[in-house]
């Protein structure tokens, strides 16, 4: 017999990394980070509100507790005031908290991202770190690197997996503590 | 939806709980930004606002310069007392030369009572309300209120009392309104000749004698005796008012709590309130200025975003 058709039944969707490949992926972006930043007195980490800052948050609990690194600053960067799409967009822009309790001045700077899609959020990032100080050197690491589809010149030194992914699909990261499971989803529309 | 429900901040009377609250959530972002290193952010840099002064103001006007210039927006400056209107220049001829030359927002001040409302169905453009007459003054009313949140946790359940010139007092018809759709009880306290006859409808009690309204109140908001709009004697003596309405450190003192003191400024030291205690640990008169200026950006931001951008 047929299936009967069921409205309710999500988009179309595919695992791109499941919760064990995402463990492998944040150990190995743990041993590259240690591999460049040695014990971290000189560099701190920002989480890229609003979805940057889980995967921050992992990051530093795992280099805290697995590699036994300590003192690792971590903070969390806004950047609704920053963007470039202010008035453009249909949705109004929320703000989320921005807390940085740390001088970034000289201090290398590693920017935490999701997914890197166009590049415009990092754009604004990098402007709106500037607020703070002017730092020695930013990093980016991002869990997803969708090629092909960058508006601007910007790539990551750190990438947890490289995706092609067609403007129409959307590339959905859930996290445990927030979405009830580590997984990371290619949806299509 | 994080959305105003109205297109120009007119009075507070015209704005839901809901614009209070995003207004309050946005200015603590705000405020997060004005005491970075660097206090500015690029959000309005195709915004252009016009500051309409048609009366004088200090730290109004400095505050809304302020903020504008913190969103990177441009900003140019009128006075009245230096332009056409003394020449017989009609307000809607003024505002709409003003805006040809591509303005998207006003912020004016206005001595006759409705002059925003007024200009907002004549021109096109955001118009923000910095005081009409005695009518209201919206974003000294959200400071206010903002500030009370900051120092007391919450508005809703508070109790504030309102003293000394309400009739000419454009501070307290906002207030009042702010104050009650955050859920505060309010009273207001001043000689009976300055206060207006049916405040009662707006649900305000009257207390005539200060000190039972201070052992009331959790905050008091200590208003400036308006001489330049007083065609009249409203009360024997400047003394005598002081003897009777006037906040000094004494009965501060003898009371078995400590209130919040507030001042929309300009004070009158001696007057109203005297130095010590607009200078105590009670006094959160720096506080509110500082949060002006927050409370200032959020509403130029909120309305801004409004302003959905075309491609000329």
């Amino acid at each position: 017999m047929l299936p009967k058709y069921n409205s309710e039944l999500p988009m179309s969707q595919k695992v791109l990394l499941n919760a064990t490949e995402i463990h492998i992926a944040l150990n190995r972006l743990a041993c590259q980070l240690i591999e460049k930043h040695d014990d971290f007195s000189k560099t701190v980490l920002i989480g890229i509100q609003p979805r940057g800052v889980f995967l921050a948050e992992r990051l530093k609990t795992l280099l805290e507790t697995e590699y036994k690194i300590k003192n690792i600053k971590l903070g969390y960067l806004d950047i609704t005031f920053f963007r470039d799409d202010f008035r453009r967009s249909d949705k109004p822009l929320e703000a989320n908290k921005t807390q940085i309790n740390f001088i970034v001045e000289d201090k290398n700077i590693v920017f935490i991202d999701d997914v890197l899609f166009t590049g415009r959020s990092i754009r604004s990032a990098l402007t709106a770190v500037q607020s703070f100080g002017r730092p020695l050197e930013i990093e980016l690491l991002t869990l997803i690197d969708r090629r092909f589809s960058r508006h601007l010149p910007i790539q990551p030194d750190y990438r947890g997996r490289q995706v092609d992914a067609i403007n129409g699909e959307k590339v959905k990261v859930c996290w445990k503590e927030n979405d009830g499971e580590d997984a990371v989803y290619l949806v299509k529309s | 939806m994080s959305e105003l429900s109205v297109n120009h901040l007119l009075g507070i009377k015209y704005i839901t709980e809901a614009d209070i609250q995003l207004i309050f959530e946005t200015a603590d972002h705000f405020k997060e930004v004005i005491n970075r290193p660097i206090k500015k952010v690029p959000s309005l840099r195709d915004i252009t606002i016009a500051n309409l002064f048609f009366e004088n103001s200090t730290r109004t006007k400095l505050s809304f310069e302020l903020a504008e210039k913190r969103l990177s927006a441009d900003v140019i400056n009128f006075a009245s007392s230096s332009s056409s209107v003394t020449k017989g220049e009609t307000l809607i001829d003024t505002v709409n030369n003003i805006l040809s030359m591509k303005v998207d927002i006003v912020v004016m001040r206005h001595p006759n009572p409705g002059a925003g409302v007024f200009l907002s169905k004549h021109v096109d453009a955001s118009i923000i309300n910095a005081g009409d007459g005695a009518h209201e003054h919206p974003t000294q009313a959200l400071l206010d209120t903002y500030s009370i949140r900051e120092k007391l946790g919450d508005v809703a359940g508070k109790k504030v009392v309102i003293v000394g010139d309400i009739l000419h007092s454009r501070v307290a018809l906002s207030n009042i309104f702010a104050l009650q759709k955050l859920g505060a009880t309010v009273k207001v306290c001043g000689p009976k000749t300055l206060i207006p006859k049916y405040i009662e409808k707006l649900n305000v009690e009257i207390e005539t004698n200060l000190r039972k309204a201070l052992e009331w109140c959790d905050v008091a908001n200590m208003l400036r005796v308006q001489n330049e709009r007083m065609d009249i004697s409203y009360f024997p003596t400047t003394r005598e008012y002081t003897q009777q309405f006037g906040l000094n450190k004494a009965i501060l003192d003898s009371l078995n709590k400590e209130i919040v003191v507030m001042h929309p400024g300009p004070i009158n030291r001696g007057v109203e309130i005297t130095s010590d205690v607009a200078d105590s640990k009670q006094s959160i008169i720096l506080e509110q200025v500082q949060n002006g200026v927050a409370i200032r950006m959020a509403v130029i931001y909120l309305l801004a975003s409004k302003i959905k951008h075309h491609e000329d």
